[in-house]
């Protein structure tokens, strides 16, 4: 009879790893080539056109290149902990409802049903210094006579993206936070109960370490996902006004795309593809710790 | 009984507290939301006016009949959309499946050597932004032809949702205990009977999550799709949206009446499997 010679999880995995190949590996190699190259989407023929690592140094000594990187990194930053803290404190609350508490975990998840750029354009649109919902609601309350430039300075906009973003991705956090809270087994929160804990204790020194694994299972797959922000940058400012709020995403397009110089944005691609993938092991290496540290590692 | 007063003070106190936050945070959730709606019931007049109005003065379904009306009256294809996206979500969601269930099984079951810097270097595929992706897979694309396809949007969002399904759907098939497929297996069945009629129907729940995931995540998708989509051939939902914008303009009641449309079978769904969700990701969470 005719053996197989591969082992079968090998056979098992070989559709992924052939999809994943072709589909993702493939271009990355082509987009590491090109990287190299002086390609101009208009003149294919440039493809061939050897400049070594030029436009890695040229991404190196570009002002606009390290502001949008470090605004990747800061909005990176403020969202994932803004969305843990949020997350969490909206988990715990849904947790304590015993009533309708179906309906509330529904409601909850209707952001993540939203394409990330329909989200862009609904924040647009309620950011608007002229006719968008919250300046009217301002005005119409009292509150304020100006129509705040929600969207045109520099810091207002970074605040609304981090809004939009805050508020599409809350729910992640909260759904895998519940998940947790539902899986904490109640001995170790009633012993500290009756040792005495007050119900702050409880929480930060039996509940949280249980959820830990969670939260970083959150993080890592937020920080997998951080290019959802470049649908939701790219309506609501497309990483203007005057770059002010650019993204390395937004630029990566504009620099590809726009300009068609196909072989600088992809050395900032690869750039920007190590910042996620530093993000993405990082968080891997906390789940790893906060797993074996409650005995559930593998 | 002072103490126990002051006590039921405070938990009063602390209920209306509980009460009020939820409230607050719920609003914060739906409102952006159900604006969204509203809107799409309203002329766009009314939805730009100064000073605003916030009681509509009618509600008509203006929106929608433009929406479906002739190309020619301001209407899009979306009818086209729908079909493009469907197709795409539903074909991209069951091949994600069926390769995550091979490769969640092969992690759950067998001994892998190098298993978890095989698992981190599968998940990290995952972690290249679609934007950087776009620009080489657009070159390819182009010389295989296959822009504008089905087929090459298909193939993208298997690659996407691969490693998210395989992650799920192992630590699910990690819940089976392996002795109930061997006692199958000793009464005769063989490997793949074992998992069809044992293995496959215990976890069918988490294979659900991870499908309601795969499928949002096509169905919403736009860096990809706005490069590797041209025309009606394969232009979905998210794509659509744009042809509500045009240089200085915006039909802001149009694109609310196509993204209710957009939203609707995505609400059907979750809220069909909202409870395998959260299952789904504890199992996929903790023993992973």
């Amino acid at each position: 009879m005719y053996r197989m010679r591969l082992p079968p999880w090998l056979l098992l995995l070989l559709p992924a790893f052939v999809i994943l190949l072709a589909v993702v590996a493939i271009p990355l190699v082509l987009s590491f080539y090109s990287s190299f190259t002086a390609f101009q989407l208009t003149r294919p023929e440039t493809i061939t056109k050897w400049i070594g690592t030029f436009n890695y140094q040229k991404a190196m000594g570009d002002a606009n290149f390290w502001a949008a990187f470090g605004r990747t990194v800061l909005l990176l930053t403020v969202a994932l902990n803004l969305e843990m803290l949020l997350g969490l404190g909206l988990a715990l609350m849904v947790a304590k409802v015993t009533r309708g508490q179906r309906l509330l975990r529904t409601m909850m998840m209707f952001p993540m049903m939203f394409s990330p750029i329909l989200v862009g354009f609904q924040f647009k649109f309620i950011f608007n210094d002229n006719v968008g919902l919250l300046n009217n609601a301002l005005q119409s309350l009292g509150l304020t006579d100006v129509a705040i430039p929600w969207l045109v300075d520099g810091s207002l906009a970074f605040f609304a993206i981090v809004f939009a973003e805050v508020w599409t991705s809350t729910s992640v956090f909260a759904i895998l936070i519940l998940a947790g809270l539902f899986a904490i087994p109640q001995d170790p929160v009633e012993a500290a109960r009756v040792d005495g804990c007050t119900p702050w204790q409880t929480f930060r020194y039996v509940t949280l370490p249980f959820l830990m694994p969670f939260i970083y299972i959150a993080m890592a797959i937020r920080s997998l996902d951080v290019a959802r922000a470049y649908d939701i940058v790219q309506v609501m400012t497309a990483g203007g006004p005057a770059r002010r709020t650019e993204l390395l995403w937004t630029l990566i397009g504009r620099t590809g795309y726009v300009d068609a110089r196909m072989g600088y944005a992809n050395a900032m691609g690869y750039i920007a593809i190590l910042l996620s993938i530093v993000f993405t092991v990082y968080f891997f290496r906390k789940l790893t710790t906060a797993r074996t540290s409650l005995g559930m590692g593998d | 009984m002072d103490q126990g007063q002051s006590h039921r003070i405070r938990r009063r106190l602390l209920a209306l507290g509980h009460f009020i936050g939820l409230l607050l945070a719920m609003s914060l959730i739906c409102l952006p939301g159900l604006w969204v709606v509203l809107n799409s019931f309203r002329p766009t007049v009314e939805i730009m006016a100064k000073p605003p109005v916030w009681i509509p003065s009618e509600l008509n379904l203006d929106n929608y009949r433009a929406m479906f009306g002739g190309i020619g009256e301001g209407g899009v294809p979306v009818l086209t959309y729908f079909w493009n996206s469907l197709v795409i979500s539903l074909t991209s969601t069951v091949i994600a499946l069926l390769v995550g269930m091979a490769g969640g099984y092969a992690f759950a079951r067998y001994r892998i050597p190098g298993k978890s810097a095989v698992f981190v270097g599968l998940m990290v595929t995952r972690a290249v932004p679609g934007v950087a992706l776009s620009l080489p897979l657009f070159i390819l694309y182009g010389r295989l032809g296959i822009i504008d396809t089905h087929f090459g949007m298909i193939l993208v969002y298997v690659a996407l949702n691969v490693p998210f399904t395989i992650w799920l759907i192992d630590g699910f098939f990690r819940q089976v205990p392996k002795e109930l497929a061997e006692a199958a297996e000793i009464d005769g069945c063989t490997r793949w009977q074992a998992f069809w009629k044992v293995e496959f129907p215990v976890a069918r729940a988490g294979i659900a999550s991870a499908g309601i995931f795969a499928f949002l995540t096509s169905w919403n998708e736009y860096a990809l799709a706005s490069q590797l989509t041209r025309s009606l051939n394969s232009k979905t939902m998210p794509v659509g949206l744009m042809d509500f914008t045009s240089q200085f303009t915006l039909n802001w009641g149009g694109m609310c009446a196509l993204a209710v449309l957009m939203i609707i079978p995505a609400l059907v769904l979750t809220f069909l499997v909202q409870k395998h969700l959260i299952a789904g990701l504890t199992f996929g969470g903790v023993k992973g």
